[in-house]
């Protein structure tokens, strides 16, 4: 029995016509690009190749590309060099929801003394732009918004976000790691100055991203080393998997309109499907402005991981925000920022689908969720309250 | 993903005994929605004191639900007073071991049995306002509950305590205090020696140079050159510290905070809480 892979957001599968262009590069293609031979040489210009693959996709410039080790290197290069390119400025602004990749980072610089706004989302998660611009001042250094978010898909709006900053002449970074290749990303009327995407999230392999950094924007190095990358990503060059990411690109280019369509419509189905067959289930997330792969699903009064452990039993892989599956102790930061009651942030799962699914494996999920779900509230000690009552412990973690 | 034992998966993927005990003899209900984990543990009991049923409810993950499971098995057929004797320690060991980041789930299935047992003798139930203090205000997790999981699990560490008993997973606040009682527990500090600010013996001109010195170079200095800044001491008149800023900071208008702020405050902690830093431009 294979797994019914429904966490694409986790990680994708490399698609086997990418894998297929890698394999030269980790056999008999292993020349540095750099070399002065041509065994070596040949390779730069397959390099040359994924660069323009991908800038295609995101309709920028190819030298406007530069390569990197992946979605977080990305987002530490960027915030890093708005930084150091702009010394005296000291104040980031950035989201409640980010990932760990831009978060961490700006936990790390308020211990060194910047001085960072988090912007807080409504309870479908989306932004109050108005908020954003009474944020601004003259000392931003740097705005820095996910386009899209992992765990409930919802996109921010972009386009107006860039023209509230580039109005002030603030710089912009977004980590779009999560809509490159879902969504349509056009960065010659989108004017942000830097933009993260990952490998491994477009069916390409791990360990390797890029960063756009528009043309003119100022930019500092984050690796210093040899002069790969025009000197602004020191580091011999991941060549089989630059060329994989290239490859992940262009099918992406090709893929977007089923993402849209039959990615989107098995979502849908999905989602109708279990909202209908599981009483006291609600989507986390504005439904509206999301990405077309992901749902995510809170159950109530039932914890997401002892969920997930009994799909595990069935082969079918997807994701939660529940406290327990992370190692710490509360429920997922995003469906916190959202205001998501605790009755339902512990049991929230996430689909993510992606071109590789089918419409018999969402039959399945229809078919075995529910029964879980009942299973585990026949378990649970709250089935028959109406809401929580008032905890024995003076639980105060709200 | 967790490593759960074959024991941990069979109990959660068929826990037993579940459900309610109508007109049970007591109840333990522990944990809360909020928490992220509840049990509440049904017991029926003879006229000899002897656990004749035991069921449970619980919402959680899968390993609160085996800890569940376990506990119920465990228990049934005991005699109170052998119950009470039941660890979460022996919990776990019942189900082939916990991950040591899902020990709690074993810890609230002891706490669990405690508020049936107290329940059942008539004791005062509210297990926290009689039993110590409020420690972790997080997940509402006591000096006593922390105690007991020290002493019955040998923790050392604050992490090691977070997984047993949750506290200091929240927002970490507590950590300083759950470290205090470590020490307390494992006899680095005497349980009734509160660690007072040792008194301090007063400074000799050179003694406080010295310091001073010491400071400046290995905490305050490094500190100020991150954002290009810098520091030279200037002089040292009786418990006056003369300074001169240097580098980024001459120019940064902030700079009047970081001498008090940072400078400063650095000096008062760490050397002499009556110190004052005074700029003077050389
Ligand atoms: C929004 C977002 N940013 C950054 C990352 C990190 O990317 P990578 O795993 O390539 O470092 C991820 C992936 O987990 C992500 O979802």
């Amino acid at each position: 029995m294979t797994t019914i892979y429904f966490d694409n957001n986790a990680t994708t599968k490399i698609d086997p016509l990418v894998l297929k262009e890698m394999m030269p590069f980790l056999t008999d293609y292993y020349g540095n690009p750099s070399s002065m031979h041509k065994f070596g040489g040949q390779v730069s210009s397959h390099i040359a190749r994924a660069r323009h693959q991908l800038a295609s996709l995101l309709n920028a410039q190819p030298d406007e590309i530069i390569f990197t080790a992946g979605g977080t290197e990305s987002d530490n290069t960027a915030i890093y060099s708005a930084l150091e390119a702009q010394p005296g400025k000291k104040h980031l602004i950035t989201t409640r929801v980010e990932h760990p990749a831009i978060l961490n980072v700006c936990r790390h610089l308020e211990q060194r003394g910047y001085d960072i706004t988090y912007l807080g989302v409504d309870e479908k998660g989306l932004l109050d732009l108005e908020e954003l611009r009474a944020a601004l001042r003259p000392d931003t250094a740097l705005v820095t918004i996910m386009y899209a978010n992992s765990e409930t898909g919802v996109i921010f709006p972009m386009h107006e976000i860039a023209k509230i900053v580039k109005e002030r002449g603030v710089m912009l970074h977004t980590d779009a790691v999560q809509a490159v290749g879902k969504i349509p990303i056009n960065l010659e009327t989108l004017p942000v100055d830097y933009l993260s995407l990952s490998g491994h999230k477009i069916h390409g392999p791990k360990g390797i991203g890029a960063l756009y950094v528009r043309k003119g924007a100022t930019f500092r190095p984050h690796m210093r080393g040899g002069h790969q990358e025009h000197g602004r990503r020191a580091g011999t060059e991941n060549t089989a998997s630059i060329v994989g990411l290239g490859k992940a690109a262009e099918l992406a280019q090709l893929s977007m309109e089923i993402e849209n369509t039959g990615v989107k419509h098995m979502r849908d189905t999905l989602e109708k499907g279990l909202l209908k067959a599981i009483p006291e289930s609600i989507i986390n997330g504005d439904t509206e402005s999301r990405l077309p792969n992901t749902t995510n699903i809170s159950f109530k009064h039932v914890e997401g991981e002892a969920i997930l452990l009994m799909m595990d039993g069935f082969e079918i892989a997807a994701s939660s925000g529940s406290a327990c599956t992370s190692g710490s102790l509360e429920p997922s930061h995003v469906l916190r920022a959202m205001g998501v009651p605790f009755t339902y942030a512990h049991g929230s799962i996430r689909f993510s689908l992606s071109r590789f699914n089918d419409d018999k494996e969402i039959k399945i999920v229809l078919k075995e969720l529910p029964e879980i779900i009942k299973r585990l509230r026949e378990i649970s000690p709250y089935k028959d309250e109406e809401g929580a009552e008032a905890p024995k412990r003076p639980c105060t973690c709200s | 993903m967790w490593e759960y034992t074959d024991k941990v998966r069979e109990h959660f993927l068929n826990p037993r005994n579940v459900g309610e005990i109508k007109n049970a003899s007591a109840i333990g209900e522990v944990g809360s929605l909020a928490c992220g984990d509840a049990l509440k543990l049904f017991l029926d009991i003879d006229e000899n004191d002897r656990i004749v049923d035991a069921k449970f409810q619980t919402f959680g993950c899968a390993s609160a639900i085996a800890s569940s499971s376990a506990l119920t098995e465990l228990l049934k057929g005991k005699t109170l007073e052998e119950a009470e004797k039941i660890t979460n320690k022996e919990i776990a060991d019942y189900l082939g071991g916990l991950p040591e980041e899902k020990m709690h789930c074993s810890v609230m299935g002891q706490e669990a049995l405690e508020v049936a047992i107290k329940t059942y003798r008539g004791e005062p139930i509210e297990l926290h306002d009689h039993e110590g203090t409020i420690i972790c205000h997080c997940f509402g997790v006591t000096d006593e509950q922390i105690l007991r999981a020290v002493e019955e699990n040998g923790l050392t560490t604050v992490e090691e305590v977070t997984h047993y008993t949750k506290a200091g997973g929240g927002c970490g606040k507590c950590v300083d205090d759950i470290q205090r009682l470590i020490d307390e527990a494992t006899g680095k500090v005497a349980a009734c020696e509160v660690p007072e600010p040792a008194a301090r013996p007063t400074l000799s001109n050179i003694e406080r140079m010295q310091l001073v010195m010491k400071v400046l170079n290995e905490e305050v200095r490094p500190r100020l050159k991150q954002d290009g800044g810098d520091v030279e001491l200037i002089d040292i008149e009786g418990h006056t510290v003369k300074v001169a800023l240097r580098g980024m900071c001459t120019s940064c208008p902030s700079s009047q905070l970081t001498l008090k702020n940072v400078v400063e405050k650095a000096l008062q902690e760490q050397v002499e809480p009556e110190l004052t830093v005074v700029e003077v431009s050389q």
